[in-house]
């Protein structure tokens, strides 16, 4: 039953989606332009809903960018399990709809679906949102592409570090990876540039959807006295709408959640997975090899902001219009030593500076000092 | 550096408020499958109803702009669903739980599918009454922000436990649930009253349903049940059959899971994982302690299908 329903659901929306792009191109069958680029299918999988306000939605609207490119056509499915039921899309999306670059976009879709069928379907280009690809040990038609989508945590800091009066923020989190870890250190030291007093408590929920759970772990961080909350969740709604419930600001994360509370929300860091997607077609249309490892931040177009909300002061602005420029030059480090972890020990050392795309950030496992929780 | 933390305090408050907040949904659940019990039948498919309910309150209050709406409308849907299953149980060599599987995954998909459009938009709260105005601490005036619902929840099973004991429809339903023999010879017909508390039944669960979508956590989405509608129905069988142990049970789970989050504000932040299971180690501790080797399971309605 629940399996009938997205089959038939991304069936229904592909053969409209064909027959639209049939009927738009008609005019220009006679221009060789059209013609000359290759069709391709492209599919994307999401482990959520698609307008969630969150991860999926970041996705798929970088879907909808590329589904407008011409000879290009886009197969979705949703809610699917990280199990072998994402093994099961994958194989229908290949067979049957004859997709020749598949984006498995959630975490848990990479080892061991993924790479079972990259060993099945040599001839088919996988590419997994996330850190995961390493090279020489996974194959060659498979890859990684993901964001630092750090730095728009640490500028969520420094308008959070200005906006509490508490110098207590919080972060609800669903499970210590390195890449949550480095979204909540980055919140922290964004806050600490423009207050070294602050601390950050996080909180794991465990999961990446647990709506009761998120709403719970929102209200604790209030009851402790934080008045600034952002969060790495699948979809932020539930705490975006709690938080501002509770009267505390929020910063967002994954996509735009201003809507959901207009005076609270300062502003966000967002995917900008269109460009990324833009690029990964581009390639595969002209027939060039596409990257197995790419990466880029806020200066590269992968990561954008939310514009600034009203609850952001004038002082706050200059800080983070500044602190963006320089990271648009490129220059700029979140991770700066000397920093010591929550336990005591070096994070980074003294006169070392990570850059964004520095490698050792990937296998982050430490909490900076400063933030109160633990990564077990 | 002000400081506005309650700091250890936070603990106890939040197992009270988290016992508050969470519990609505499984009282309204498992009150609503105690009655469909003390008829003779099991109803899995609450989870289904529940989540279903979810969807049709959030959906008529987004058009509506009336939250009270989206529960009437919740609870007529449940009662659809709850008198599907009490029909299709009607037929010879029908088993109810295997149905109640099969309405629970129809409920889900059904929602799934119709609630697509409404993940996006926000509908208008269910109030609350507000019993903290005595306190300064805003963490206890929020605590005490109570829902109608709760009250609803926690009169309703007084009353269904005073119903029970002493009105005439409580005791056609503890007949019916008891023996269907001694029911027919009584001239009631055993498949009607059932099917009417599944009825019942369904339409409370869908309020569970409607609580979580306009209250707490208040938003739609797919996740929103996460299986909290099953463990409402293992949590009559824990309540003994008896409403107000299955309201005492409700605020026990609430409180419980409230515990993990809390914790962790307050600095205990080592094996989280471990705190997040305390609802379950709770309930097989108590299972195991008031489990006895020479009576059966006290208070089991006699035809129903797991004690026959």
């Amino acid at each position: 039953m629940t399996k009938l329903l997205p089959m038939n659901r991304r069936n229904f929306l592909q053969t409209t989606a064909a027959g639209a792009a049939a009927i738009g191109l008609a005019p220009s069958l006679f221009s060789t332009r059209a013609a000359a680029q290759a069709a391709l299918t492209v599919g994307f999988i999401y482990v959520g809903p698609k307008d969630d306000y969150g991860y999926n939605q970041a996705h798929a609207e970088g879907a909808a960018v590329i589904k407008a490119m011409p000879g290009v056509t886009v197969v979705e499915e949703e809610n699917v399990p990280e199990t072998v039921d994402v093994q099961k899309t994958m194989e229908s999306m290949i067979n049957l709809d004859g997709a020749s670059l598949v984006f498995p976009t959630s975490f848990g879709y990479f080892d061991p679906h993924m790479l079972a069928m990259a060993e099945k379907y040599p001839d088919v280009q996988f590419r997994h949102c996330g850190g995961l690809w390493q090279e020489g040990k996974n194959p060659m038609n498979t890859g990684s592409y993901f964001g630092y989508i750090g730095q728009g945590q640490y500028l969520n800091g420094i308008a959070a570090g200005y906006a509490s009066k508490s110098k207590k923020i919080g972060f609800v989190a669903a499970k210590p990876i390195p890449q949550v870890l480095q979204n909540v250190n980055s919140f922290l030291l964004g806050a600490r540039s423009v207050d070294p007093a602050i601390t950050c408590q996080v909180i794991f929920t465990g999961e990446w959807s647990l709506a009761v759970k998120e709403a719970e772990a929102t209200n604790a961080l209030i009851d402790q006295g934080a008045d600034v909350i952002t969060c790495h969740v699948d979809s932020p709604k539930v705490v975006v709408e709690t938080a501002a419930g509770r009267g505390a600001f929020v910063c967002g994360y994954h996509a735009d959640q201003s809507p959901l509370a207009p005076e609270k929300y300062l502003t966000g860091a967002e995917w900008a997975w269109g460009n990324v997607y833009t690029d990964f077609v581009k390639k595969a249309q002209a027939g060039e090899k596409l990257g197995n490892f790419v990466r880029g931040g806020l200066k590269d177009g992968f990561v954008k902001m939310s514009p600034l909300g009203p609850g952001v002061s004038a002082e706050a602005r200059t800080k983070f219009d500044a602190t963006l420029a320089e990271m648009m030059k490129g220059s700029f480090s979140v991770f700066k030593g000397p920093i010591k972890d929550n336990k005591g020990g070096d994070a980074v050392t003294a006169g070392q500076m990570l850059a964004e795309d520095a490698i050792e950030l990937e296998s982050m496992a430490y909490l900076v000092e400063g933030v109160v929780g633990s990564t077990s | 550096m002000e400081d506005t933390g309650i700091g250890l305090w936070g603990v106890p408050l939040a197992i009270f408020s988290g016992a508050i907040r969470v519990s609505t949904p499984f009282i309204f659940v498992s009150l609503g499958e105690s009655i469909t019990e003390r008829s003779g039948r099991i109803n899995l498919g609450l989870e289904g109803t529940l989540v279903f309910g979810a969807m049709t309150a959030y959906a008529i209050a987004v058009m509506s702009n009336s939250p009270w709406l989206g529960v009437l409308a919740a609870m007529a849907t449940g009662a659809v669903f709850g008198l599907l299953h009490g029909w299709i149980c009607k037929f010879p060599k029908v088993n109810d739980i295997a149905i109640g599987i099969a309405m629970m995954q129809f409920g889900l998909g059904l929602a799934f599918f119709l609630g697509k459009p409404f993940i996006q938009p926000v509908a208008p709260h269910l109030p609350s009454i507000s019993l903290g105005g005595w306190s300064n601490y805003p963490q206890i005036q929020s605590a005490l922000n109570i829902n109608v619902l709760f009250i609803i929840g926690a009169l309703l099973a007084v009353a269904l436990w005073w119903a029970f004991k002493n009105t005439r429809v409580g005791l056609i339903l503890r007949v019916v649930g008891d023996s269907s023999d001694a029911a027919r010879a009584m001239g009631l017909n055993p498949d009607t009253v059932r099917l009417l508390a599944t009825a019942v039944g369904g339409s409370l669960a869908a309020v569970g349903g409607a609580y979580l979508s306009l209250y707490y956590p208040g938003s739609w989405n797919e996740g929103i049940s996460s299986g909290q509608g099953l463990m409402a129905v293992a949590l009559v069988i824990f309540a003994r059959w008896n409403p107000i142990g299955c309201f005492l049970a409700a605020l026990l789970f609430g409180g419980a899971g409230a515990l993990g989050p809390a914790l962790q504000s307050v600095g205990v932040t080592q094996g989280y994982y471990l705190f997040y299971a305390a609802p379950y180690v709770l309930t097989l501790f108590i299972l195991v302690a008031t489990s006895s080797p020479t009576r059966s399971l006290a208070g089991a309605p006699g035809a129903l299908s797991i004690t026959k």
